[in-house]
């Protein structure tokens, strides 16, 4: 169970059934006679299939599908591909092919989904056979030019050799004639013990323009005649608009047309995005805000916590023994009850997008973390088929999950649609992207461990009640009502596996789900469930009178990676050493998205509320590490996306809205109070795993537990904003 | 109507006077590097040099901004020699998803212009910029490299 959970939507899959196949938009198709077609590229420069085009000046140009958020992807999956095509890396680019270009072509670049830290995993093995089979081919025609057996000839930094005469060509050389020959079925990948550009860690491809002003974000989308939309959505979720007073608004600067989006918004379009932004603000508007306004964070906390109670339904999400009866019976039982708040993604750059609508056609400019995604969105919005639409990505100012959702990209085509011919840029403020998130689930957890006569941990009954994610976006992901993905981290077996073994295990889930639209939050379901069994671990441990490292080595007999990962942050961080004087040392370990993570953190608390963290340490076995500079940077950022959630995050509910408006009350981790993140990678090998999201996991546990070292003190809630703790 | 000087260029905007100095400079003036993040001054993503001193865009009116010398990211280089942040940005291999780093590169630079060689509790005091990808370490590290060059 807790397979991997990636359902197909159904809409995409219609997109995909019923699109045209044909010629790409911006790529071309060569029939020569009695040969298979070149498709060349916008430049004219040909395919050597599809992950890679050469161009004469032995330019090699990589596709990479799935999107660039910041998390390095796009460099990795690069050289996962150059690999195997023995190219020159210096003279490596890339570009994204469109949504619209990959289902005319049936596919060919497979899913362009960016989430679930699936960006390199899921694609490694069809983008290595890519980098592959145009090595083969390359190889081919040279050997072919000199009329001698390809296998003779090697390649390497794209320069082919035939080895007996030492004749050299170079791949923009035979790319035309290599463009020309069928490619092989199938192709051999190399044993990873010949990797040569597979980990390192090599410089991003795609810095320059950040540091310059000059990378163009979805926000910095400029075409000819463009307008620039405000919206508004009703602030409670569910609600409705009622009415505007468009007359009050109807002689400001800039204002061109004021359009109701749906049933449940209403944009302003103008000039400039200020002038727009600023009418929205002046114009009335009368919202039919439902039942759902009597919602707030109390109500949501009573219902949740009824859940808790035995007595109500819950799925069983993984199970050994019988815990209730072993609880029963045991010598000392311990109990403890937490929750994790709402969390908004808050990514730097607010949602936008940017719509062209004419009569016959509809484009769309947008970071997103799921092209095909967005582009299904277009259709739908535009009412136009698949051959008549298309979305160009753009870089994203952040990502977290949050541009996987394409409510900001149907409301850009609803409002375009009401001036065709005229681009349309809706760019949300930061109010509204904090009203307007797809908030990280909101739970509670009671759990309950028993111990025998000798403090050996007999029972663990791990009972959630709270919100499941695929029930408002998966549906059809749902096995007979359970959500799978809510056990990620404590489930028993796949991708986020339960790190210990207990004799008797009940780990159920009592789903409620409030009316709040919950959303993929960097880490996910991993963020509560890593706090919840790794803080009530350590009260485990302390109620047995064992040390926290100790008590859960003796659980992890069966698991050794898990335990592995555990042993290089104990070793990294020198947990069997005294910490500095004032200094206390807490320590987390989870499984998430295919990959083992541990983190340890060294802390010092001041009047018992302020909190100093000196050091972090943190180890994770991702199976390979494609580029360590980013996996590094990716351990790093999840520490401060998690703690930054730790300390400050937490999203409110009152009158059915969310509460917080900005980063004035959502605030975010600053460089005073983030140490530098000691990473440990000890990849084993022989699997794929994740590196963008399992560590979120172990950030906030390793701190509370640290906190509980120096203060006695167990947190149970989150944010600690609302106990009065802050950084030091 | 405004005059406003950026990056040694002078600008004729259609622009009201209280219209916040980002917007100017983004739409009116058609330089997008500088970015938008809260509005309220609390990101840091829209930092400008006004006078050289390193300001938050979106709390500074365009009328507060006439008459001084505006420096956004664009203008930071001199000719093609990128300036020394931006070089050590690139060594570094600073941003992630880039969004806040010109602001925080602006930020940088006036620091550096004020303090050559900043200690880390300088960098804490003078670079409050929000990064939700979480750069803090690289930004710190690049800060360093350029202060002991």
């Amino acid at each position: 169970m807790n397979k991997h959970v990636s359902p197909r939507l159904n809409r995409r899959a219609f997109v995909i059934g019923t699109a045209a196949v044909g010629a790409g938009l911006a790529i071309g198709l060569d029939i020569p006679f009695g040969g298979p077609a070149v498709v060349r590229a916008a430049d004219g420069s040909p395919e050597i299939g599809a992950w890679v085009v050469v161009r004469p000046d032995d330019t090699v140009v990589i596709r990479i599908a799935r999107s660039e958020m910041g998390q390095g992807s796009l460099t990795g999956l690069a050289q996962l591909v150059a690999e195997e095509l023995e190219c020159d890396w210096t003279k490596v680019t890339t570009e994204y092919p469109t949504p619209g270009q990959s289902v005319a072509r049936k596919r060919v670049w497979g899913d362009f989904s960016t989430g679930g830290s699936r960006g390199i995993r899921s694609s490694q093995d069809y983008v290595r056979k890519g980098g592959a089979t145009a090595r083969v081919m390359l190889i081919q025609a040279a050997a072919d030019g000199w009329k001698v057996p390809a296998s003779e000839c090697a390649a390497a930094n794209s320069v082919i050799t035939h080895t007996p005469s030492g004749k050299t060509t170079t791949y923009g050389k035979v790319a035309e004639a290599a463009a020309k020959l069928t490619p092989p079925s199938d192709v051999k990948l190399k044993d990873p013990k010949d990797w040569k550009l597979i980990g390192k860690g090599v410089k991003r491809l795609d810095t320059v323009d950040k540091t310059t002003g000059a990378m163009i974000y979805g926000a910095d989308v400029k075409l000819p005649g463009m307008l620039n939309a405000a919206i508004k959505d009703c602030p409670v979720f569910g609600g409705k608009l009622k009415s505007f007073d468009e007359a009050k608004i109807a002689g400001m600067k800039g204002v061109k047309k004021v359009v109701k989006v749906g049933d449940t918004a209403v944009a302003v379009v103008a000039d400039t995005w200020w002038h727009a932004k600023t009418a929205l603000e002046a114009l009335p508007i009368v919202w039919d805000e439902g039942d759902n306004a009597k919602v707030s964070s109390e109500s949501i906390a009573k219902w949740l916590a009824e859940g808790l109670d035995d007595k109500q339904p819950a799925y069983v999400g993984n199970k050994n023994g019988d815990a209730k009866a072993a609880i029963a019976g045991a010598a000392k039982k311990v109990e403890a009850v937490y929750s994790y708040p709402y969390q908004n993604h808050a990514t730097m750059e607010p949602m936008n997008a940017t719509a062209l609508y004419t009569a016959d056609r509809c484009e769309v400019w947008c970071g997103t973390q799921n092209g095909e995604a967005a582009f299904a969105a277009v259709l739908e919005a535009s009412g136009l088929p698949a051959e008549k639409c298309d979305v160009h990505k753009v870089m994203p100012g952040g990502g977290f999950g949050r541009r996987g959702q394409t409510d900001y990209v149907r409301q850009a085509v609803l409002i375009a649609k009401e001036m065709p011919g005229t681009p349309i840029k809706l760019l949300w403020s930061r109010e509204e992207d904090m009203a307007h998130g797809r908030y990280h689930p909101i739970t509670q957890c009671k759990m309950t461990g028993a111990f025998d006569a000798n403090n050996n941990l007999v029972a663990l009954h791990y009972r959630l009640s709270g919100q499941s994610i695929l029930f408002s976006l998966r549906p059809e992901a749902l096995q007979n009502g359970m959500d799978p993905a809510a056990f990620q981290g404590v489930a028993q077996s796949g991708e986020a596996a339960f790190g210990y073994s207990v004799p008797n295990l009940l780990v159920e889930h009592a789903m409620r789900n409030p009316h709040v639209p919950p959303g993929f939050w960097r880490g996910v379901n991993v963020n509560h469930n890593a706090i919840y069994m790794e803080c009530f671990m350590d009260e485990l441990a302390q109620a047995a009178g064992q040390d926290p490292l100790e008590f859960r080595r003796k659980l992890m007999g069966n698991h050794p990676k898990h335990l592995a990962v555990l042993n290089a942050v104990a070793e990294k961080i020198g947990w069997t050493t005294p910490a500095p004087q004032g200094v206390y040392r807490g320590i987390a370990q989870v499984m998430g998205y295919g990959s083992y993570v541990a983190g340890a953190a060294e802390i010092s608390v001041t009047d018992g509320s302020k909190i100093k963290v000196h050091r972090i340490v943190a180890s994770t076995d991702p199976g390979y590490v494609v580029n360590p500079a980013q996996v590094e940077r990716q351990i790093a950022g999840s520490f401060v996306y998690g703690l930054s959630a730790l300390f400050y995050g937490g999203c409110t509910v009152k009158g059915g809205k969310i509460e917080q408006t900005n980063f004035d009350t959502y605030n975010s981790m600053r460089i005073n109070e983030m140490p530098k993140v000691e990473s440990v990678m000890v990849p084993s090998g022989g699997f794929w795993g994740g590196v963008g999201e399992p560590t979120i996991g172990v950030a906030a546990p390793a701190v509370l537990n640290a906190y509980f070292a120096a203060t006695g003190k167990r947190i149970r809630s989150v944010p600690l904003r609302d106990q009065n703790i802050t950084f030091a | 109507m405004a005059n406003l000087t950026i990056n040694g260029k002078t600008f004729t905007l259609d622009v009201e006077p209280d219209t916040p100095l980002l917007w100017a400079i983004r739409e009116n003036a058609g330089l997008t590097g500088t970015k938008y993040g809260c509005g309220i001054a609390q990101c840091g993503a829209c930092t400008v040099h006004i006078d050289g001193v390193a300001m938050r865009s979106c709390g500074v009116s365009v009328s507060e901004a006439a008459a001084k010398k505006i420096t956004t990211i664009e203008g930071l280089a001199s000719g093609d020699s990128l300036h020394k942040v931006q070089e050590a940005w690139i060594a570094q291999d600073v941003p992630q998803c880039g969004y806040c780093q010109s602001g925080m590169i602006m930020a940088v630079a006036a620091l550096l212009s004020e303090k050559p060689k900043p200690t880390d509790a300088d960098i804490d005091e003078a670079i409050t910029n929000i990064c939700r990808c979480g750069t803090f370490a690289q930004v710190r590290e690049a800060i360093h490299t350029i202060a002991s060059a």
